[in-house]
Order: structure tokens, then C-alpha cells, then sequence
């Protein structure tokens, strides 16, 4: 896992509610048997029509907007636990996803993979989107040492909640796998003092 | 006073993290081919084995075909993941309930049926509805691919403890309402976030009176109001469902186990962080009118304005994708496609339902109907019932055990356009395929929207 310390960058705003899985990536993309390419299919079927032409409203095709972070509306990640959504929101390229609330199952996916879910207030969240709607080139900082993110246009900060644990995970570039290997001694003598018949 | 999520959760406890994250032992865990793959290269790259094989079960269902099963899958990628399910399950020594097998099907129906699923135990798969298992009483719940690898590694997953929430049902529902019409009004009322957060017990006497098909139902659809999982306390109706499964314990082994389960409910004195009450009888028949399954409503209700839980914006998308108006009455539409299966119900008291309602008459003209049962344990027992024939001499289709038509993934999809009444648990955007519009509802609604043409009350016929 790639380290994440701190970005300052332009973003993508996505201002609808409930975007779930199947928006990030239909279910008839997910037929790889490796984590890559998945970028190419994300948001497939707002971003390109029937005959696969790139549609000029959906926002990743507006030349206008680009950069790490994706700003969303509220539950991004609804749906399915298919890890493939992070991947793909990754592999397209962002490194932050901000919202006012994110689906758990998604929000723990991110994390495995470094891509870092920023949750802040609705207030934070629409003055972010109307500053990114005035000028398409606004910047915005995560500084993920600090918990903190910044609309750089109108110098508003905020700090964000992050799971200790998962922080310096991030921060390190940890996996989660290898911290579950060196309690390999305490999970076998749990194993020991269960009941047989719940095995 | 703990609750019963506390009693399953603190049983599992290996230990604690600083910040909150606890590791959480897993005693069963569930896999398909599609959230897979990623993590058996994983274990490879790392040089990894499997820590407890014996507690992982396979079955291939997201991308099997429905029909022709006996015959390779035609469509090249699908039958790469399926064969590469098949090459790690042998590589790695994983039970394996592959296409062909008996005991083939959707994970989330074989568990329960075959007795892996039971009470107290946590579980574990990379799909979502894994919260169907919550029904027996264990804590199960849906965890990405990088978790599918931990699991393997480590019989663990990390965790911070979900909050608890209650969920009430009292009193009798009317007759023709289901737990899938419950399920859909409670998630009308909450929202698709209502649940962020938060382990849900359902309880109340409408749940107690729920057979274990209606209670997996309700228990599957939790992650659609954004909760991590569900769970009902196990009682005489969960032990006598699991009592003789291939995979329960026999003997005095039962004897101490059903001992040990009835342990498991509630206290009386316990508390939740978030509590609500409903009464059974306000229930009706439901339908759903958007794209989110928060989105629904009685079925001779109109659609109703933007609200706080659907924003004008969110209610413009959905009602320009279903090609339906904010104040229109469904009742009475004309449908294309009614789909029975999927995970949420596709079990053998589904069909029976359905089929008890199409029973003598026939399918319209304007409807293509499928009836895809959720493992080849169900179709079978169908069979033998005679329900195959009850739904084919009324022009339905019955297919061969899968996901089917709920996702889009396999041959199986609604065309763009169209409207299709589906007992499936998610009506997204393109869900059962590119511009397919998707109509939740109960077997029963399912089964009289076939035979009718158009959106029915079922409490009419
Ligand atoms: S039936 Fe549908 S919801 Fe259930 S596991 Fe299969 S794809 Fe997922």
C-alpha cells in the first residue's frame, strides 16, 4: 500500500447522494481476476452512452475539472462490498474521496487500499461544491497527519475523524494483513478455548 | 445486560488495538468467485497459507449461467473466474460446491440450508448480503477483498465494534404482506443510510412470528439501509429449521449447542444506541419507484415529493431514469419482466408463495417471466413439489440455481428501457443491466404483476 501524507489539488465534484457500487463500477466489469484496469470502467455508464461515446455531461469528461480528490454528496458507496469500487476510483487516478457520510463496507475498502475517505460536515461539504462550481480550478489540502482539510479558495479548515490505528496505517503505508500476522500467537490460543460445537 | 450482538461479538474477541479496532475471530467464512481471486494471488504472492481450511466453504453463483448448466459457460470471462475458483479451491484444499454440484447455489441460501449458518457464530463473506445469515442469530456480515485475503491468513478480521440498533415489529401483518414488503417499509422509513454504522436486531412479535425464510429476507436487505448487518435471536423456529442439516450438530452435541443458543437473545434490561417501533398493521404491499431501495412505498400509494431522505435532485434522477412522475400512482402500470430469486427470495417458501398465486393462470403477454430458485437444493425440493410445473404451464421460465438476473453479470438481464418487477434487493441505476428499471417487491406482488401485466395489489385478488 502506497503511503499518504499529505495533497493539495484541484477535485472532481460529483454532487449527487447515494452513489452506490453499481455506479462506480457495474457489476459486468468485475470479471477480472486481478486488483488493475479498473479505472477504465469507472462510473461506465454515466460517463459513456450505448455506443460506448464519452457522454459530454458527466463530469469526468469535462476537461474543466480534474485532480486527486472527488468530492460527492451524502452515502458514497452505498451497495455492494465489492472492493473493485475502490479500486477503480483508485486506479482512475484519485487519491481522496470527501463526502458527508460514506457506506461502511466502502469506507473500510478504501482504507485497505489507501484511498483516503475525508468525511466532513454537510455545511463543509456544499461550500466546498459551490467553491469548485465558481472556479473549476480551486484547490483544496488533505493533510491526513493533521486530520485536516482545506478549502484553499476560501481558507476554511476542518478536521476529520480517523481511527487512530488506521492513520498511521496510512501513514506507513501498513496493510492491515500484516498486523493480523503477529497476532498469529494470540488468535491460535483463542482458537484453544473455543467449544467444540461452535467450530 | 448485553444484547445478543454483544454476546456474539465480545465472545469473539481476540484482542483489542489501540484507537478502538478489535480483532475479531471468524468462525465461518464464505466465498464466491468473483471477490476471490484478488485475494488467493494475494496469499500467493506473499507465500501464505490458508490458516483454517476447514472453515471456508466455495460456491460459484454471480456469473454462473441459469440455464444449460451442465454445459461449459460460454462467455469467456465468466468461465475464467469460475475455472480460476475451481484451480484456487484445489490448489488451497477449499470445499468447493462448484457448477454441477448438489449443493451449488447463492451463497447466502446454501449456508442456511446445509447448517453452516447458526447461532452465535461470526461469518464472514465478500458480498454484502451476508447479512442474510444475521436471521440465526450469528453476526455475519460483508467484507471487501483485501479482508477476504485477511480472513484466509489470519481467521481474523480488525474492526471497531458497530453500534447497536433496535428494530420493534409489532403485531400481526395483513394478509397478503410479506417480510419483504416489512423489510421494504422499514428501509422507506430509515432511509439507505438510516443503518450507517450500526448492527440492527430485529425484534418485536411480527419477527418472532416470521418463519427462517422470512427472517433471512429481512435480515438480507440491512445493508440496504446502509447497516453492517442483522440479526433476530435464535428460538424453537431457528432450531427446528437447522435440526438434521447436513453440517449440524447431532447427538448430545445438538443438546449443548441448542442449550448454549438459547443464551443468546437480549437481556431484558439492555440498551441500544438507536431504538424504533413499528406497528405490523401499517404495513402494506410495497413497491419501490427509484433507484435506491429507501425508495419505495405502498403499492396504491402515489410517488411522493423530495423529502429529507431523497433530495429534489436525487428524486429528478431516479424519476428521469424510471421514466415515472413525482404524484403518479403505479398501480395499474403496464411491466415488461418479472424476476423471482436472488438471494432475498429465492428460497423454497418464495416459490411456494409465488407459485401458490400463479397457480391455473398464465403469465400476460406483454411479461417475460423467470423463476430462478437460489441453489440447486431448492430447485430440487420445487421439483418435487411440482412447482416447477405449476410455473412453467403459466409461462414462466424455470431456470437453473444462481444470482441470475438480480445483478447483471451474467447472461441473464433485463434490456434498457424496461420495466421489471424484481424480488431481488436492489433497484440502482443499471443494476440488472444498462437502463434496466428495476421494481422491488415481495414474491407475492412479483407473482400478481406477472399474471396481471401491470403493477397489482395483491390484497384484490
Ligand atoms: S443474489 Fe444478488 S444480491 Fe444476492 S449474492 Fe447474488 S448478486 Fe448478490
Amino acid at each position: 500500500m502506497t503511503p499518504f501524507k499529505q495533497l493539495t489539488s484541484t477535485a472532481v465534484p460529483l454532487p449527487i447522494e447515494d452513489v452506490d457500487t453499481d455506479q462506480i463500477i457495474p457489476a459486468r466489469f468485475l470479471k477480472a481476476t486481478t486488483r488493475e484496469g479498473f479505472g477504465e470502467n469507472l462510473f461506465r455508464d454515466w460517463r459513456y452512452d450505448k455506443l460506448n461515446q464519452p457522454k459530454p455531461d458527466f463530469v469526468l469528461n469535462n476537461p474543466a475539472y480534474a485532480g486527486d480528490i472527488l468530492i460527492a454528496g451524502a452515502n458514497f458507496g452505498c451497495g455492494s462490498s465489492r472492493e473493485h469500487a475502490a479500486w477503480a476510483i483508485q486506479d482512475y487516478g484519485f487519491r481522496v474521496v470527501v463526502s458527508s457520510y460514506f457506506a461502511d463496507i466502502f469506507k473500510g475498502n478504501a482504507l485497505n487500499n489507501g484511498l483516503l475517505p475525508v468525511t466532513v460536515s454537510p455545511a463543509v461539504l456544499d461550500e466546498a461544491l459551490r467553491t469548485i462550481e465558481q472556479d473549476s480550478g480551486a484547490r483544496f489540502t488533505v493533510n491526513l497527519e493533521a486530520q485536516t482539510f482545506t478549502n484553499e479558495v476560501t481558507g476554511t479548515v476542518t478536521e476529520f475523524e480517523i481511527d487512530e490505528y488506521k492513520k498511521t496505517c496510512l501513514l506507513n503505508g501498513y496493510d492491515d494483513i500484516d498486523f493480523l500476522l503477529s497476532q498469529r500467537e494470540k488468535i491460535e490460543s483463542f482458537e484453544r478455548q473455543r467449544l467444540d460445537f461452535s467450530l | 445486560m448485553p444484547t445478543l450482538f454483544d454476546k456474539v461479538w465480545d465472545a469473539h474477541v481476540v484482542t483489542s488495538v489501540p484507537g478502538g479496532a478489535q480483532v475479531l475471530y471468524i468462525d465461518r467464512h464464505l466465498i464466491h468467485e468473483v471477490t476471490s481471486p484478488q485475494a488467493f494471488n494475494g496469499l500467493r504472492q506473499r507465500g501464505i497459507p490458508l490458516l483454517r481450511r476447514d472453515r471456508i466453504v466455495a460456491t460459484a453463483d454471480h456469473n454462473v449461467p441459469t440455464k444449460d448448466q451442465d454445459k461449459p459457460i460460454a462467455e469467456p470471462l465468466s468461465r475464467k473466474q469460475v475455472n480460476m475458483l475451481t484451480e484456487n479451491c484445489a490448489e488451497f484444499g477449499v470445499e468447493l460446491y462448484g457448477l454441477g454440484h448438489p449443493y451449488q447455489g447463492i451463497v447466502h441460501v446454501i449456508g442456511p440450508e446445509l447448517g453452516i449458518t447458526r447461532p452465535g457464530i461470526t461469518m464472514v463473506c465478500g458480498d454484502s448480503h451476508t447479512s442474510t445469515h444475521g436471521a440465526f442469530g450469528a453476526i455475519a456480515f460483508g467484507i471487501g477483498t483485501s479482508q477476504v485475503e485477511q480472513v484466509m491468513a489470519t481467521q481474523c478480521v480488525l474492526m471497531e465494534k458497530p453500534r447497536k440498533m433496535r428494530i420493534n415489529i409489532e403485531g400481526e401483518l395483513q394478509a397478503g404482506v410479506t417480510a419483504k414488503d416489512l423489510i421494504l417499509y422499514v428501509i422507506a422509513q430509515l432511509g439507505t443510510g438510516g443503518g450507517t454504522g450500526h448492527f440492527v436486531e430485529y425484534a418485536g412479535s411480527a419477527i418472532r412470528n416470521l418463519s427462517m425464510e422470512g427472517r433471512m429476507t429481512v435480515c438480507n436487505m440491512s445493508i440496504e439501509m446502509g447497516a453492517r448487518g442483522g440479526l433476530i435471536a435464535p428460538d424453537q423456529t431457528t432450531f427446528d429449521y437447522l435440526e438434521g442439516r447436513e453440517f449440524s450438530p447431532r447427538g448430545a452435541d445438538w443438546d449443548e449447542a441448542v442449550a448454549h443458543w438459547r443464551t443468546l437473545p437480549t437481556d431484558a434490561d439492555a440498551t441500544f444506541d438507536t431504538e424504533y417501533t413499528y406497528r405490523a398493521e401499517d404495513i402494506p404491499p410495497m413497491i419501490t419507484y427509484g433507484t435506491n431501495p429507501g425508495m419505495g412505498m405502498g403499492v396504491t400509494d402515489t410517488i411522493p415529493e423530495a423529502s429529507a431522505l431523497h433530495g429534489a435532485a436525487s428524486m429528478e434522477k431516479a424519476m428521469n431514469y424510471m421514466d415515472l412522475e413525482i404524484g403518479q400512482h403505479m398501480e395499474g402500470m403496464p411491466i415488461d419482466y418479472v424476476f423471482i430469486g436472488s438471494c432475498t427470495n429465492s428460497r423454497i417458501e418464495d416459490l411456494r408463495l409465488a407459485g401458490s398465486l400463479v397457480q391455473g393462470k398464465r403469465v400476460a403477454a406483454n411479461v417475460t417471466g423467470i423463476v430462478v430458485p437460489g441453489s440447486q437444493q431448492v430447485a430440487k425440493q420445487a421439483i418435487a413439489e411440482g412447482l416447477d410445473r405449476v410455473f412453467e404451464a403459466a409461462g414462466f421460465e424455470f431456470r437453473g440455481a444462481g444470482c441470475s438476473a438480480c445483478l447483471g453479470m451474467n447472461e441473464d438481464k433485463v434490456p434498457a428501457g424496461r420495466y421489471c418487477v424484481s424480488t431481488s434487493n436492489r433497484n440502482f441505476e443499471g443494476r440488472q443491466g444498462p437502463g434496466a428499471r428495476t421494481i422491488l417487491a415481495s414474491p407475492l406482488t412479483a407473482a400478481a404483476a406477472a399474471v396481471a401485466g401491470k403493477i397489482v395489489d395483491v390484497r384484490d385478488i
